[in-house]
Protein backbone atom coordinates (compact mmCIF):
# COMPACT_ATOMS: atom_id res chain seq x y z
CA UNK A 1 0.00 0.00 0.00
CA UNK A 2 1.26 3.34 -1.08
CA UNK A 3 1.50 6.10 1.79
CA UNK A 4 -0.70 8.36 2.60
CA UNK A 5 -0.68 11.54 0.72
CA UNK A 6 -2.05 15.27 2.43
CA UNK A 7 -4.78 14.90 -0.39
CA UNK A 8 -5.64 11.13 0.72
CA UNK A 9 -9.20 11.79 2.47
CA UNK A 10 -10.14 8.37 3.74
CA UNK A 11 -13.35 7.27 3.98
CA UNK A 12 -14.19 6.94 7.21
CA UNK A 13 -17.50 5.38 7.45
CA UNK A 14 -16.47 1.94 4.93
CA UNK A 15 -16.85 -0.44 7.68
CA UNK A 16 -19.89 0.44 9.69
CA UNK A 17 -21.62 1.28 6.31
CA UNK A 18 -21.43 -1.69 4.90
CA UNK A 19 -21.20 -3.83 8.04
CA UNK A 20 -24.89 -1.65 9.94
CA UNK A 21 -25.61 0.74 7.63
CA UNK A 22 -26.47 3.01 10.69
CA UNK A 23 -24.50 4.62 13.22
CA UNK A 24 -25.31 5.67 16.32
CA UNK A 25 -23.93 9.28 17.81
CA UNK A 26 -23.80 11.11 21.33
CA UNK A 27 -24.26 14.75 20.86
CA UNK A 28 -24.91 16.32 24.03
CA UNK A 29 -27.50 14.00 25.00
CA UNK A 30 -29.62 14.39 22.48
CA UNK A 31 -28.08 11.32 20.15
CA UNK A 32 -28.54 11.29 16.53
CA UNK A 33 -28.33 7.96 14.15
CA UNK A 34 -26.23 8.78 10.79
CA UNK A 35 -27.18 7.12 8.28
CA UNK A 36 -24.84 5.93 6.08
CA UNK A 37 -25.83 4.22 2.97
CA UNK A 38 -26.58 6.00 -0.04
CA UNK A 39 -30.08 4.66 -0.71
CA UNK A 40 -31.42 5.51 2.67
CA UNK A 41 -29.55 8.95 2.73
CA UNK A 42 -31.47 10.04 -0.64
CA UNK A 43 -35.03 8.28 0.53
CA UNK A 44 -34.96 9.57 3.82
CA UNK A 45 -33.84 13.26 2.58
CA UNK A 46 -36.55 12.59 0.35
CA UNK A 47 -39.38 11.94 2.74
CA UNK A 48 -39.27 15.48 4.68
CA UNK A 49 -43.12 14.49 6.12
CA UNK A 50 -40.99 11.81 8.59
CA UNK A 51 -37.82 13.32 8.88
CA UNK A 52 -38.58 16.88 9.19
CA UNK A 53 -35.82 20.16 9.51
CA UNK A 54 -38.69 22.44 10.90
CA UNK A 55 -37.68 21.68 14.55
CA UNK A 56 -36.31 23.57 17.00
CA UNK A 57 -33.93 25.86 16.03
CA UNK A 58 -30.05 24.45 16.18
CA UNK A 59 -31.42 21.16 16.57
CA UNK A 60 -30.94 19.38 13.03
CA UNK A 61 -27.49 21.21 13.26
CA UNK A 62 -25.19 18.48 14.24
CA UNK A 63 -23.22 19.24 17.12
CA UNK A 64 -26.73 20.95 18.15
CA UNK A 65 -27.06 24.55 18.36
CA UNK A 66 -30.04 24.68 20.37
CA UNK A 67 -27.99 26.12 23.39
CA UNK A 68 -26.80 28.86 21.40
CA UNK A 69 -29.11 30.22 18.98
CA UNK A 70 -32.83 31.47 18.78
CA UNK A 71 -33.31 32.14 15.00
CA UNK A 72 -34.67 29.86 12.45
CA UNK A 73 -32.25 29.91 9.65
CA UNK A 74 -34.45 30.01 6.18
CA UNK A 75 -35.26 28.36 4.55
CA UNK A 76 -32.62 25.81 5.75
CA UNK A 77 -35.07 25.08 9.24
CA UNK A 78 -38.72 25.09 7.40
CA UNK A 79 -40.51 22.16 5.90
CA UNK A 80 -42.86 22.31 3.03
CA UNK A 81 -45.38 24.15 2.62
CA UNK A 82 -43.54 27.10 4.35
CA UNK A 83 -40.20 25.85 2.90
CA UNK A 84 -41.36 26.51 -0.65
CA UNK A 85 -42.81 29.71 -0.61
CA UNK A 86 -39.65 30.75 1.24
CA UNK A 87 -37.04 29.00 -1.21
CA UNK A 88 -39.32 30.74 -4.23
CA UNK A 89 -38.49 33.84 -3.45
CA UNK A 90 -34.68 33.52 -3.32
CA UNK A 91 -34.60 30.71 -5.70
CA UNK A 92 -33.43 33.18 -9.03
CA UNK A 93 -31.34 35.52 -7.25
CA UNK A 94 -29.25 32.11 -6.08
CA UNK A 95 -29.15 31.45 -10.11
CA UNK A 96 -27.13 34.79 -10.71
CA UNK A 97 -23.86 32.96 -10.45
CA UNK A 98 -24.67 31.69 -14.33
CA UNK A 99 -24.43 35.39 -15.60
CA UNK A 100 -21.35 36.07 -17.59
CA UNK A 101 -20.89 39.57 -15.77
CA UNK A 102 -21.09 37.33 -11.82
CA UNK A 103 -18.58 34.99 -13.64
CA UNK A 104 -16.14 37.69 -15.06
CA UNK A 105 -16.56 39.22 -11.16
CA UNK A 106 -15.37 35.87 -9.57
CA UNK A 107 -12.46 35.86 -12.14
CA UNK A 108 -10.86 38.96 -10.97
CA UNK A 109 -11.29 38.33 -7.41
CA UNK A 110 -9.75 34.94 -7.85
CA UNK A 111 -6.86 36.14 -10.37
CA UNK A 112 -6.27 39.37 -8.01
CA UNK A 113 -5.47 37.32 -4.67
CA UNK A 114 -3.38 34.46 -6.80
CA UNK A 115 -0.97 36.88 -8.10
CA UNK A 116 -0.48 38.53 -4.64
CA UNK A 117 0.61 35.10 -3.51
CA UNK A 118 2.32 33.89 -6.68
CA UNK A 119 4.52 36.99 -5.65
CA UNK A 120 5.83 35.97 -2.41
CA UNK A 121 6.01 32.57 -3.89
CA UNK A 122 4.69 30.76 -0.71
CA UNK A 123 1.86 30.91 1.56
CA UNK A 124 -0.98 29.58 4.15
CA UNK A 125 -3.74 28.97 1.82
CA UNK A 126 -6.27 29.36 4.06
CA UNK A 127 -5.72 32.80 5.33
CA UNK A 128 -4.20 33.99 2.11
CA UNK A 129 -5.96 31.97 -0.26
CA UNK A 130 -9.43 30.25 0.41
CA UNK A 131 -10.49 32.44 3.11
CA UNK A 132 -10.51 35.65 1.41
CA UNK A 133 -11.40 34.20 -2.12
CA UNK A 134 -14.57 32.66 -0.53
CA UNK A 135 -15.19 35.96 1.38
CA UNK A 136 -15.05 37.89 -1.91
CA UNK A 137 -16.58 35.95 -3.64
CA UNK A 138 -19.35 35.95 -1.13
CA UNK A 139 -20.19 39.70 -2.15
CA UNK A 140 -21.18 39.43 -5.75
CA UNK A 141 -23.58 37.02 -3.95
CA UNK A 142 -25.74 39.53 -1.97
CA UNK A 143 -24.59 42.12 -4.57
CA UNK A 144 -22.66 44.13 -2.00
CA UNK A 145 -19.42 46.31 -2.28
CA UNK A 146 -15.72 44.57 -2.62
CA UNK A 147 -14.94 46.03 0.50
CA UNK A 148 -17.07 44.59 2.40
CA UNK A 149 -15.62 41.31 3.02
CA UNK A 150 -12.21 42.72 4.53
CA UNK A 151 -14.89 42.50 7.90
CA UNK A 152 -15.65 38.88 7.45
CA UNK A 153 -11.88 38.37 6.37
CA UNK A 154 -11.04 39.79 9.59
CA UNK A 155 -13.11 37.16 11.76
CA UNK A 156 -10.63 34.53 10.64
CA UNK A 157 -11.95 30.83 10.01
CA UNK A 158 -13.43 29.99 12.70
CA UNK A 159 -16.45 32.61 13.18
CA UNK A 160 -18.50 30.45 15.30
CA UNK A 161 -15.57 28.71 17.19
CA UNK A 162 -13.14 29.64 20.00
CA UNK A 163 -9.93 27.86 21.70
CA UNK A 164 -12.02 25.89 24.28
CA UNK A 165 -15.13 25.55 23.22
CA UNK A 166 -16.94 24.36 19.35
CA UNK A 167 -19.99 26.11 20.34
CA UNK A 168 -19.60 29.28 21.64
CA UNK A 169 -22.24 31.83 21.82
CA UNK A 170 -20.16 34.79 22.41
CA UNK A 171 -18.80 33.91 18.88
CA UNK A 172 -21.77 33.23 17.60
CA UNK A 173 -23.34 36.49 18.29
CA UNK A 174 -20.61 38.26 16.47
CA UNK A 175 -22.29 37.29 13.08
CA UNK A 176 -25.67 37.81 14.27
CA UNK A 177 -25.01 41.56 15.86
CA UNK A 178 -23.34 42.59 12.50
CA UNK A 179 -26.31 40.83 10.25
CA UNK A 180 -28.65 43.38 12.31
CA UNK A 181 -26.51 46.80 11.76
CA UNK A 182 -26.87 45.75 8.48
CA UNK A 183 -30.15 45.67 8.24
CA UNK A 184 -30.86 48.35 9.87
CA UNK A 185 -28.54 50.05 7.58
CA UNK A 186 -30.40 48.71 4.38
CA UNK A 187 -34.06 49.79 6.02
CA UNK A 188 -32.62 53.18 6.10
CA UNK A 189 -30.58 53.44 3.06
CA UNK A 190 -32.56 50.62 0.58
CA UNK A 191 -30.14 49.62 -2.40
CA UNK A 192 -30.34 46.51 -4.64
CA UNK A 193 -28.02 44.24 -2.16
CA UNK A 194 -29.99 40.56 -1.32
CA UNK A 195 -30.53 42.60 2.07
CA UNK A 196 -32.89 45.05 0.09
CA UNK A 197 -34.55 41.89 -2.15
CA UNK A 198 -35.65 40.20 1.36
CA UNK A 199 -36.89 43.20 3.20
CA UNK A 200 -38.85 43.96 0.19
CA UNK A 201 -40.49 39.97 -0.52
CA UNK A 202 -43.36 39.29 0.66
CA UNK A 203 -44.20 36.41 2.25
CA UNK A 204 -47.69 34.73 2.73
CA UNK A 205 -49.04 38.14 1.38
CA UNK A 206 -47.16 40.14 4.12
CA UNK A 207 -43.49 41.48 3.87
CA UNK A 208 -40.89 39.37 5.98
CA UNK A 209 -39.80 40.25 9.22
CA UNK A 210 -36.36 41.50 10.22
CA UNK A 211 -36.24 37.94 11.96
CA UNK A 212 -36.81 36.27 8.51
CA UNK A 213 -34.11 38.19 6.58
CA UNK A 214 -31.67 37.34 9.47
CA UNK A 215 -32.56 33.67 8.62
CA UNK A 216 -31.87 33.89 5.37
CA UNK A 217 -29.06 36.18 5.38
CA UNK A 218 -27.60 34.09 8.61
CA UNK A 219 -27.44 31.01 6.31
CA UNK A 220 -25.56 32.21 3.48
CA UNK A 221 -22.85 33.37 5.72
CA UNK A 222 -23.05 30.04 8.23
CA UNK A 223 -23.55 27.37 5.30
CA UNK A 224 -21.04 28.76 3.07
CA UNK A 225 -18.10 29.84 4.51
CA UNK A 226 -16.44 26.44 6.03
CA UNK A 227 -17.85 24.62 3.35
CA UNK A 228 -16.49 26.91 0.20
CA UNK A 229 -13.03 27.16 2.10
CA UNK A 230 -12.52 23.31 2.68
CA UNK A 231 -13.77 22.54 -1.25
CA UNK A 232 -11.17 25.02 -2.41
CA UNK A 233 -8.43 24.01 0.48
CA UNK A 234 -8.86 20.40 -0.40
CA UNK A 235 -8.36 20.73 -3.77
CA UNK A 236 -5.25 22.83 -3.87
CA UNK A 237 -4.11 20.00 -1.75
CA UNK A 238 -4.97 17.32 -4.49
CA UNK A 239 -3.18 19.46 -6.96
CA UNK A 240 0.18 19.88 -5.31
CA UNK A 241 0.07 15.79 -5.48
CA UNK A 242 -1.68 15.57 -8.88
CA UNK A 243 0.76 17.71 -10.89
CA UNK A 244 -0.60 15.72 -14.01
CA UNK A 245 -4.24 16.84 -13.04
CA UNK A 246 -3.14 20.12 -13.78
CA UNK A 247 -1.77 19.36 -17.21
CA UNK A 248 -5.14 17.72 -18.10
CA UNK A 249 -7.13 20.66 -16.78
CA UNK A 250 -5.45 23.35 -18.20
CA UNK A 251 -4.86 21.42 -21.89
CA UNK A 252 -8.93 20.14 -21.78
CA UNK A 253 -10.83 23.03 -20.38
CA UNK A 254 -14.09 20.74 -20.74
CA UNK A 255 -12.71 18.72 -17.79
CA UNK A 256 -13.85 21.35 -15.17
CA UNK A 257 -17.32 20.35 -15.68
CA UNK A 258 -16.94 16.28 -14.40
CA UNK A 259 -13.79 17.50 -12.25
CA UNK A 260 -15.75 20.03 -10.04
CA UNK A 261 -18.55 17.20 -9.40
CA UNK A 262 -16.02 14.60 -8.50
CA UNK A 263 -14.38 17.16 -6.10
CA UNK A 264 -17.11 17.93 -4.39
CA UNK A 265 -18.04 14.16 -4.30
CA UNK A 266 -14.79 13.15 -2.94
CA UNK A 267 -14.23 16.02 -0.27
CA UNK A 268 -18.04 16.10 0.62
CA UNK A 269 -17.31 19.26 2.84
CA UNK A 270 -20.97 19.01 4.79
CA UNK A 271 -20.33 15.62 6.10
CA UNK A 272 -24.17 15.00 7.46
CA UNK A 273 -27.36 17.30 8.44
CA UNK A 274 -29.69 16.41 10.88
CA UNK A 275 -33.46 15.31 10.71
CA UNK A 276 -36.14 15.36 13.76
CA UNK A 277 -38.48 12.10 13.20
CA UNK A 278 -41.94 13.16 13.22
CA UNK A 279 -43.60 9.98 13.22
CA UNK A 280 -41.51 6.63 13.91
CA UNK A 281 -39.94 5.20 11.37
CA UNK A 282 -37.83 1.98 10.17
CA UNK A 283 -34.50 2.80 8.29
CA UNK A 284 -31.90 0.17 7.45
CA UNK A 285 -33.30 -1.61 10.29
CA UNK A 286 -32.97 1.07 12.80
CA UNK A 287 -36.50 1.96 14.38
CA UNK A 288 -36.21 5.46 14.59
CA UNK A 289 -38.64 7.10 17.04
CA UNK A 290 -40.52 10.16 17.22
CA UNK A 291 -38.60 13.11 18.48
CA UNK A 292 -35.40 12.06 18.21
CA UNK A 293 -32.93 12.79 15.58
CA UNK A 294 -31.23 10.68 12.57
CA UNK A 295 -28.67 12.70 10.52
CA UNK A 296 -28.40 12.44 6.38
CA UNK A 297 -24.46 11.56 6.04
CA UNK A 298 -23.55 13.01 2.53
CA UNK A 299 -19.66 12.22 3.22
CA UNK A 300 -20.40 8.43 3.51
CA UNK A 301 -23.21 7.70 1.17
CA UNK A 302 -20.63 9.54 -1.34
CA UNK A 303 -18.63 6.55 -1.38
CA UNK A 304 -21.14 3.84 -1.28
CA UNK A 305 -19.55 1.36 -3.36
CA UNK A 306 -22.92 0.14 -4.51
CA UNK A 307 -23.06 3.33 -6.42
CA UNK A 308 -19.47 4.43 -7.33
CA UNK A 309 -17.31 2.48 -8.80
CA UNK A 310 -13.77 2.83 -7.48
CA UNK A 311 -15.23 5.24 -4.71
CA UNK A 312 -11.77 6.32 -3.07
CA UNK A 313 -9.87 7.42 -6.29
CA UNK A 314 -10.56 10.87 -7.66
CA UNK A 315 -11.51 10.55 -10.79
CA UNK A 316 -12.16 13.63 -12.75
CA UNK A 317 -14.04 12.73 -15.90
CA UNK A 318 -16.31 10.59 -13.91
CA UNK A 319 -19.57 10.51 -16.31
CA UNK A 320 -22.49 9.01 -13.88
CA UNK A 321 -21.81 10.52 -10.60
CA UNK A 322 -25.27 11.33 -8.58
CA UNK A 323 -23.60 12.33 -5.85
CA UNK A 324 -24.74 14.16 -2.58
CA UNK A 325 -22.64 16.64 -1.88
CA UNK A 326 -24.92 19.28 -1.86
CA UNK A 327 -27.68 17.31 -0.36
CA UNK A 328 -30.83 15.98 -2.19
CA UNK A 329 -34.45 16.66 -2.70
CA UNK A 330 -36.32 19.92 -0.88
CA UNK A 331 -33.37 21.35 0.82
CA UNK A 332 -30.85 20.94 -1.21
CA UNK A 333 -28.06 23.67 -1.59
CA UNK A 334 -29.49 26.87 -2.85
CA UNK A 335 -25.12 27.56 -2.51
CA UNK A 336 -24.47 25.28 -4.72
CA UNK A 337 -24.62 27.63 -8.40
CA UNK A 338 -22.30 29.60 -6.97
CA UNK A 339 -20.11 27.20 -5.24
CA UNK A 340 -20.16 25.54 -8.74
CA UNK A 341 -19.14 28.49 -10.51
CA UNK A 342 -16.46 29.75 -7.79
CA UNK A 343 -14.88 25.89 -8.28
CA UNK A 344 -15.06 25.89 -12.37
CA UNK A 345 -13.44 30.02 -12.53
CA UNK A 346 -10.73 28.94 -9.78
CA UNK A 347 -9.59 25.74 -11.47
CA UNK A 348 -9.53 27.38 -14.70
CA UNK A 349 -7.30 30.21 -13.35
CA UNK A 350 -5.19 28.55 -10.90
CA UNK A 351 -4.43 26.02 -13.76
CA UNK A 352 -3.63 29.05 -16.64
CA UNK A 353 -1.77 30.58 -13.40
CA UNK A 354 0.21 28.23 -11.64
CA UNK A 355 2.98 26.07 -13.09
CA UNK A 356 3.58 23.94 -10.04
CA UNK A 357 1.90 23.55 -6.26
CA UNK A 358 3.60 22.26 -3.39
CA UNK A 359 2.83 21.41 0.02
CA UNK A 360 5.13 22.51 2.67
CA UNK A 361 3.05 21.64 5.60
CA UNK A 362 -0.68 20.33 6.47
CA UNK A 363 -2.35 20.52 9.72
CA UNK A 364 -5.55 18.00 9.36
CA UNK A 365 -8.64 19.04 10.87
CA UNK A 366 -10.03 15.85 11.67
CA UNK A 367 -14.06 15.38 13.24
CA UNK A 368 -15.26 13.43 15.64
CA UNK A 369 -17.98 11.53 15.44
CA UNK A 370 -18.05 9.15 18.11
CA UNK A 371 -16.43 5.48 16.61
CA UNK A 372 -15.81 6.97 13.71
CA UNK A 373 -13.02 10.26 12.99
CA UNK A 374 -13.72 12.04 9.42
CA UNK A 375 -10.57 14.70 8.08
CA UNK A 376 -12.81 17.28 6.11
CA UNK A 377 -10.13 19.17 5.72
CA UNK A 378 -7.09 21.28 7.07
CA UNK A 379 -6.22 23.57 9.80
CA UNK A 380 -3.16 24.97 8.07
CA UNK A 381 -1.92 24.35 4.90
CA UNK A 382 1.64 25.65 3.93
CA UNK A 383 2.09 25.49 0.06
CA UNK A 384 5.15 27.07 -2.54
CA UNK A 385 3.08 28.58 -5.69
CA UNK A 386 5.75 28.14 -8.94
CA UNK A 387 4.42 30.84 -11.76
CA UNK A 388 4.19 29.10 -15.00
CA UNK A 389 7.06 29.09 -17.27
CA UNK B 1 -28.05 17.94 -37.78
CA UNK B 2 -30.63 17.06 -35.22
CA UNK B 3 -33.51 18.70 -35.01
CA UNK B 4 -34.87 18.93 -31.36
CA UNK B 5 -38.36 20.52 -29.69
CA UNK B 6 -38.90 21.87 -26.56
CA UNK B 7 -42.07 22.17 -25.12
CA UNK B 8 -41.87 24.91 -21.83
CA UNK B 9 -44.12 25.15 -18.89
CA UNK B 10 -45.76 27.57 -20.70
CA UNK B 11 -46.49 25.60 -23.86
CA UNK B 12 -44.27 27.63 -25.94
CA UNK B 13 -42.16 25.07 -28.81
CA UNK B 14 -38.50 26.02 -28.91
CA UNK B 15 -36.83 24.23 -31.92
CA UNK B 16 -32.88 23.71 -31.82
CA UNK B 17 -30.66 22.03 -33.98
CA UNK B 18 -27.36 20.37 -32.97
CA UNK B 19 -24.71 17.31 -34.21
CA UNK B 20 -23.09 16.78 -31.08
CA UNK B 21 -23.64 17.47 -27.05
CA UNK B 22 -26.44 15.52 -24.96
CA UNK B 23 -30.13 17.20 -24.86
CA UNK B 24 -29.50 19.23 -21.68
CA UNK B 25 -26.69 21.12 -23.01
CA UNK B 26 -28.79 22.01 -26.03
CA UNK B 27 -31.53 23.38 -24.41
CA UNK B 28 -28.91 25.02 -21.73
CA UNK B 29 -26.89 26.85 -24.28
CA UNK B 30 -30.14 28.12 -25.86
CA UNK B 31 -31.59 29.05 -21.85
CA UNK B 32 -34.47 26.74 -22.20
CA UNK B 33 -36.50 27.44 -19.10
CA UNK B 34 -36.67 24.82 -16.73
CA UNK B 35 -33.72 22.98 -17.64
CA UNK B 36 -30.43 24.34 -15.74
CA UNK B 37 -28.30 21.13 -16.01
CA UNK B 38 -26.88 22.35 -12.83
CA UNK B 39 -24.59 19.23 -12.09
CA UNK B 40 -22.99 19.39 -16.17
CA UNK B 41 -25.14 16.39 -17.00
CA UNK B 42 -23.49 13.99 -14.56
CA UNK B 43 -26.62 12.50 -13.16
CA UNK B 44 -26.54 14.03 -9.58
CA UNK B 45 -29.24 17.06 -9.84
CA UNK B 46 -32.53 16.16 -11.86
CA UNK B 47 -32.69 19.93 -13.15
CA UNK B 48 -32.55 18.27 -16.85
CA UNK B 49 -36.15 16.30 -16.17
CA UNK B 50 -38.34 16.17 -19.10
CA UNK B 51 -41.72 14.12 -20.42
CA UNK B 52 -40.19 12.75 -23.70
CA UNK B 53 -43.04 12.33 -26.56
CA UNK B 54 -44.51 8.90 -26.28
CA UNK B 55 -43.41 7.93 -30.28
CA UNK B 56 -39.76 8.63 -29.33
CA UNK B 57 -39.61 7.42 -25.83
CA UNK B 58 -39.57 3.87 -26.93
CA UNK B 59 -36.80 4.73 -29.90
CA UNK B 60 -34.13 5.93 -26.92
CA UNK B 61 -31.98 3.68 -25.39
CA UNK B 62 -33.74 2.36 -21.71
CA UNK B 63 -32.46 4.60 -18.80
CA UNK B 64 -29.73 3.34 -16.56
CA UNK B 65 -30.02 2.28 -13.11
CA UNK B 66 -28.60 5.19 -11.73
CA UNK B 67 -31.01 7.42 -13.97
CA UNK B 68 -33.78 5.87 -13.25
CA UNK B 69 -33.14 5.94 -9.24
CA UNK B 70 -32.73 9.73 -9.40
CA UNK B 71 -36.06 10.01 -11.49
CA UNK B 72 -38.04 7.71 -8.60
CA UNK B 73 -37.51 10.39 -6.23
CA UNK B 74 -38.13 13.64 -8.36
CA UNK B 75 -41.11 15.58 -8.83
CA UNK B 76 -43.84 15.00 -11.63
CA UNK B 77 -42.40 11.81 -12.79
CA UNK B 78 -44.42 9.89 -15.27
CA UNK B 79 -43.62 6.80 -17.58
CA UNK B 80 -42.01 9.08 -19.86
CA UNK B 81 -40.10 10.89 -17.82
CA UNK B 82 -36.05 11.25 -18.40
CA UNK B 83 -33.32 12.86 -17.66
CA UNK B 84 -31.94 14.76 -20.48
CA UNK B 85 -28.49 15.08 -20.15
CA UNK B 86 -28.32 10.93 -20.17
CA UNK B 87 -29.66 11.65 -24.18
CA UNK B 88 -27.18 11.87 -27.24
CA UNK B 89 -27.74 14.53 -29.53
CA UNK B 90 -27.45 12.52 -32.85
CA UNK B 91 -29.63 11.43 -35.74
CA UNK B 92 -31.49 8.54 -33.47
CA UNK B 93 -33.46 11.35 -32.02
CA UNK B 94 -34.09 13.99 -35.10
CA UNK B 95 -37.49 15.18 -34.99
CA UNK B 96 -37.70 14.42 -30.78
CA UNK B 97 -40.19 16.32 -28.52
CA UNK B 98 -39.28 16.39 -25.32
CA UNK B 99 -41.64 18.72 -22.62
CA UNK B 100 -39.85 20.76 -19.79
CA UNK B 101 -41.15 18.51 -16.47
CA UNK B 102 -40.49 20.97 -13.70
C1 LIG C 1 -18.97 23.35 -1.58
C2 LIG C 1 -19.79 24.14 -0.95
C3 LIG C 1 -21.08 23.70 -0.33
C4 LIG C 1 -21.51 22.45 0.06
C5 LIG C 1 -20.77 21.14 -0.04
C6 LIG C 1 -22.86 22.61 0.59
C7 LIG C 1 -23.64 21.58 1.08
C8 LIG C 1 -24.97 21.68 1.42
C9 LIG C 1 -25.82 20.57 1.78
C10 LIG C 1 -25.39 19.12 1.85
C11 LIG C 1 -27.06 21.07 2.04
C12 LIG C 1 -28.30 20.27 2.44
C13 LIG C 1 -28.61 20.41 3.89
C14 LIG C 1 -29.83 19.64 4.30
O1 LIG C 1 -30.37 18.82 3.53
O2 LIG C 1 -30.28 19.81 5.45
C15 LIG C 1 -26.99 22.50 1.86
C16 LIG C 1 -28.05 23.36 2.04
C17 LIG C 1 -27.94 24.74 1.94
N1 LIG C 1 -26.82 25.45 1.56
FE1 LIG C 1 -25.06 24.68 0.96
N2 LIG C 1 -23.20 23.92 0.53
C18 LIG C 1 -22.16 24.63 -0.03
C19 LIG C 1 -22.12 25.98 -0.28
C20 LIG C 1 -23.13 26.87 0.02
C21 LIG C 1 -23.09 28.29 -0.23
C22 LIG C 1 -21.94 29.04 -0.89
C23 LIG C 1 -24.26 28.81 0.25
C24 LIG C 1 -24.73 30.24 0.26
C25 LIG C 1 -23.97 31.25 0.31
C26 LIG C 1 -25.05 27.71 0.76
C27 LIG C 1 -26.31 27.83 1.29
C28 LIG C 1 -27.14 26.77 1.58
C29 LIG C 1 -28.52 26.94 1.99
C30 LIG C 1 -29.27 28.25 2.12
C31 LIG C 1 -29.02 25.65 2.22
C32 LIG C 1 -30.43 25.28 2.70
C33 LIG C 1 -31.36 25.12 1.53
C34 LIG C 1 -32.76 24.73 1.95
O3 LIG C 1 -32.99 24.35 3.11
O4 LIG C 1 -33.67 24.81 1.11
N3 LIG C 1 -24.33 26.55 0.60
N4 LIG C 1 -25.71 22.84 1.48
C1 LIG D 1 -26.15 30.27 12.29
C2 LIG D 1 -25.94 29.09 11.78
C3 LIG D 1 -24.77 28.24 12.08
C4 LIG D 1 -23.93 28.32 13.16
C5 LIG D 1 -23.98 29.24 14.35
C6 LIG D 1 -22.93 27.28 12.95
C7 LIG D 1 -21.95 27.00 13.87
C8 LIG D 1 -20.93 26.14 13.60
C9 LIG D 1 -19.97 25.71 14.58
C10 LIG D 1 -20.00 26.08 16.05
C11 LIG D 1 -19.07 24.92 13.96
C12 LIG D 1 -17.90 24.24 14.57
C13 LIG D 1 -18.30 22.87 14.98
C14 LIG D 1 -17.15 21.97 15.32
O1 LIG D 1 -16.01 22.39 15.24
O2 LIG D 1 -17.40 20.83 15.66
C15 LIG D 1 -19.48 24.81 12.60
C16 LIG D 1 -18.84 24.06 11.68
C17 LIG D 1 -19.36 23.80 10.42
N1 LIG D 1 -20.55 24.26 9.89
FE1 LIG D 1 -21.85 25.45 10.82
N2 LIG D 1 -23.18 26.62 11.79
C18 LIG D 1 -24.29 27.16 11.23
C19 LIG D 1 -24.89 26.76 10.07
C20 LIG D 1 -24.33 25.91 9.15
C21 LIG D 1 -24.97 25.45 7.96
C22 LIG D 1 -26.37 25.81 7.54
C23 LIG D 1 -24.07 24.66 7.29
C24 LIG D 1 -24.20 23.93 5.98
C25 LIG D 1 -25.25 23.90 5.22
C26 LIG D 1 -22.87 24.63 8.09
C27 LIG D 1 -21.72 23.95 7.76
C28 LIG D 1 -20.67 23.75 8.63
C29 LIG D 1 -19.51 22.94 8.32
C30 LIG D 1 -19.24 22.20 7.02
C31 LIG D 1 -18.69 22.97 9.45
C32 LIG D 1 -17.37 22.24 9.63
C33 LIG D 1 -16.25 23.14 9.32
C34 LIG D 1 -14.92 22.62 9.69
O3 LIG D 1 -14.80 21.96 10.75
O4 LIG D 1 -13.98 22.90 8.95
N3 LIG D 1 -23.06 25.40 9.21
N4 LIG D 1 -20.61 25.57 12.40
S1 LIG E 1 -27.89 17.86 -15.67
FE1 LIG E 1 -27.83 17.17 -13.63
S2 LIG E 1 -28.92 15.31 -13.75
FE2 LIG E 1 -28.97 16.02 -15.79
Amino acid sequence: MRNMGVSDFPDAFKETREAKGVCPFNDQDDPVAMLLRFKDVRKSAHDYKSFISGAVPGRIVIPSEVNIRDTRQIPFEVDPPEHTEYRALVEDWFKRPFDSTYEAGLESIILSELEKVLKKGSCEAISELSLPIQSRALTLLLNIPLKEAETWISWGTHVFRSEDSNLDADKASILYDYIDAEIDRVIAQPDDSLYSVLLNSEYQGRKMTKEEVKGVLVLTFAGGRDTIINYLTNTMAYLGEHPEAMDQLRNNPALVNTAIEELVRYFSPLTHMGRVVAQEKEVCGHVAKEDTRISLCWASANRDEAVFENPNDVVLDRKMNPHVAFGFGTHKCLGATHARQLMKVFLRVFTQKVGKLTVVNAVENIEDWGEHQRKVGFDRLEIELNPIE
Amino acid sequence: MAKITYITKEGESLVFEASSGSLMELAVKNKVPGIDGDCGGVCSCATCHVHVAPAYYEKLEAPSEIEADMLEFDDNVNEYSRLCCQIPVSDAVDGITVEVAN
